[in-house]
Order: structure tokens, then sequence, then C-alpha cells
């Protein structure tokens, strides 16, 4: 099964929000959508669940086009951060009202889920928590029968140790039934271990679409003197840099393997939220603080 | 075992480093039955795709077999064939690093050779 996003774009009135989004999405696989504020990942995620419509271009699964088509739309689910549940209604109900929509509920599962953050089913949805909506809505995400499930900031108000625990239940669910999980998140630390796949979204384009591995590989820091970093990076592909009085920092993307680094050089690879941070920071950005 | 999530080493050469030294240290024995990828994975909270690559890569160097419908078990002779892979990779590379580091330091090699018998009579 595959999900195609084709040309996205959408436009309000004179700003373009996504601009020509192109991904496929293919099941067995943890993507990690990364994104700054106002970047466009929600609208995306909107617009690929048909809450919203796109100005231009396509979502296609497995060649059938998913908007208004019901049968393509309930191989996928949104948690999103609005909500849209009847805040009247208690946990159990939602489950079922889950079901009624889904076609079937993983009743089991949600039992386990429901134990381990010790959450009580009778309790109406509205009289929740930040922290415990958030988990409400990721047990009926990871029980719902859905192929392609995109959560967007899933752990929103959760405690470090209820992360801890939707992270191990979250591959648990993965392994037992493969599914495609896409997860639109601010931790990026948290999820450079658990997703394969990262999409990085900047001003509404594509920044970057590679697995994990590939990014990781890819930046690297460079430190000394001005004059010496910026000859031996004078090819290279600077994201950003950074001066402290005479010592010169340059962060630098597809780095060329193998290169001679100069006796007064450091290179040092970058974890991925370094990447991210140095990839989309504005020119100068953190110069200005 | 311990996973740095922040190291610039590739996670799944993690998982076979972290798979290796258990092997070495004998919590993994010979002829057992080693963790599986979703307990790995779920423990450590790692994509199942890179523990398994981690795994494989125990499987090309002889250290660990698949037994079909069971699960990976460490081979014999597994472990005195990791203390040949770390001593080779000791040599060729953590003595490298080191005389590279005195040299830019300005320490003879008589001098390094001081410190070494020093630190083997200690």
């Amino acid at each position: 099964m595959t999900l195609t996003i084709a040309q996205v774009s959408k436009q309000y009135r004179d700003v373009k929000v996504l601009d020509e989004i192109s991904l496929t999405f293919e099941i067995g696989h943890i993507y990690g959508l990364l994104g700054r504020n106002g970047a466009g990942k929600s609208t995306l995620l909107n617009i690929i669940n048909n809450r919203i419509f796109a100005t231009s271009g396509t979502v296609v699964l497995d060649g059938q086009k998913v908007s208004d088509n019901e049968k393509a739309l309930n191989h996928i689910f949104l948690m999103s951060e609005d909500n849209l549940y009847p805040d009247d209604l208690n946990i159990l109900k939602l489950f079922k009202l889950t079901e009624h929509f889904y076609g079937s509920f993983d009743y089991e599962f949600a039992a386990h889920l429901v134990r381990a953050f010790k959450i009580n089913t009778k309790t109406k949805f509205k009289k929740l928590s930040t922290g415990y909506r958030s988990i409400a809505k990721l047990i009926i995400a990871l029980c719902v029968p859905a192929d392609y499930i995109f959560l967007d900031e899933p752990v929103l108000g959760l405690d470090a140790s209820h992360r801890d625990v939707f992270y191990k239940y979250l591959l648990d669910t993965f392994m037992k039934r493969p599914r495609a999980f896409i997860i639109s998140t601010h931790l990026i630390e948290e999820i450079t271990t658990i997703a394969d796949e990262i999409v990085i979204i900047d001003q509404g384009a594509i920044m970057q679409s590679a697995t994990t591995e590939q990014i990781k590989r890819s930046g690297v820091r460079v430190v000394g003197p001005e004059a010496s970093v910026l000859a031996f990076t004078k090819e290279m592909t600077v994201m950003d840099q950074e001066t402290l009085g005479g010592l010169t920092t340059i962060y630098v993307q597809n780095y060329p393997k193998n290169s001679i680094v100069p006796e007064d050089l450091t290179v040092s690879p970058l974890t991925l939220q370094d990447y991210f941070i140095h990839m989309t920071s504005k020119a100068g950005e953190s110069n200005e603080i | 075992m311990k996973f740095d999530f922040n190291s610039t080493k590739p996670l799944f050469q993690q998982v076979n480093d972290e798979i290796e030294a258990a092997i070495l240290s004998g919590a993994f024995p010979e002829e057992s039955q080693v963790p599986s990828t979703t307990e790995i994975s779920k423990s450590f909270q790692i994509n199942p795709a890179t523990v398994l690559k981690g795994m494989n890569l125990l499987v090309d160097h002889d250290l660990l077999e698949k037994k079909r419908g069971i699960g990976m078990f460490v081979k014999t002779g597994a472990q005195a064939k990791v203390k040949t892979i770390r001593k080779d990779k000791f040599l060729h590379e953590s003595v490298v690093t080191v005389v590279k580091q005195a040299q830019a330091l300005g320490i003879t090699e008589a001098e390094l050779k001081e410190l070494i018998e020093r630190g083997y009579q200690q």
C-alpha cells in the first residue's frame, strides 16, 4: 500500500502555506515529520485526511484519490490537536464511536493501554487534563484498524514516564501489525531512534526527505579559525554559521566522505536535532541572540 | 545495554557493539538465545529495522546464528572471536590515535614507551 502526495499546494488569499508538496508514505515505516512552528505540517496533515481541501494537487492511495473517498479514507487516521470529539462522551464511548466509523476497534490492545496509562474509561473527555486528553486520543489512534496513522504532536502534555510508555507501545503494535506511522513532533531527540524516515518541512516546502541514517551521516560541524574554516568549506553546502571571537563554526550538509581535515580544524557529526536547527535557521538567526 | 542516542555512531552499529560486548562479558553465553528484535526494540525504543540491521551484522560476522522459528543464538566460539575483533580494532584504531595525538603534542616515542611501561607496572 502506498500513499502518494503529489504537488499539493494550499493558498489562503495571497499566502502560500504549502508549495507543491510531493511525498510518498509506505507501510512498514515510522516517519518523523519535522518543521518549525508555522511550517505547514498541520495543514498538510489536514489535507491528507480530507479535513481541508488543497488548492491544487492530489492525495492518492493505491491509485485511488483520497479526497471525499470514504473507502480510501478508512485506511487513514489523524490524531490532531483539535478536539473533534463530542466532549460529553466518556472514553469507552469514544472507543465505540471510533469502531462505528472505522468498522472495528482493537479493544484488547486498548485494555492494555488503559492499564498502562492508568486512565479511567468512565471519565468524560472534557473532564480530562491536557495530558490525559492526549493519552485518550493516542489509545484511539493505536487501536483503529487504519493503515496510515498520522500523529500530530502526540505527546503534548505527557510527562516523561507516559511518553516512555507511549513509545514502547507504539513500537509494540507497529511490530505486531505493520502500518505507517507519521509523527509530527517538536521533540526531535525522542523520535531519532524510533523513526527510520525523516521529512523536514520548512516554509511550506519539503526541505529534505531521507532515512534517519542518511541525515545523520550528512551533517557535520566544522570548528576552527575563521580563514581556515571558510577555506575548507568553500565548496561544501553550508547550512549555518556561528562565530565566537576568532572561532568560527560552520554547519555543513552533504559532507563529502573522506575529506582530509586540516590540523587546525575539528569536524564532528551532528545529531538530528542540531541538523534540524541549523538547516531551518534563518540567516544569521543564531548570531542575533 | 546502553545506547547513546546522541552519539554520532550509527545506531545499528551501536546495537552490534552492545551485543558484541555482552558476548565478550559472558552475559550472552555461547549457544544461548539472545533477546529478540522485538524485545530490544521495545526496551530501548529503537526502530525494529535498525535493531535487525545491527543483529544481521553479527550474523554476517559469524557471531550469531538464526534458528528458524525460534530466534537468534550465540555461536560456539563467538566469545574468542569477539576478543580477536576487538584486539584488532584496538591495535589498528586506538593505538594509531594515541600515537597521532602524542605526535601533535610533541611527545617523543621514548617518552610514550616509558609511559606505557609504567602503566603496565601499576
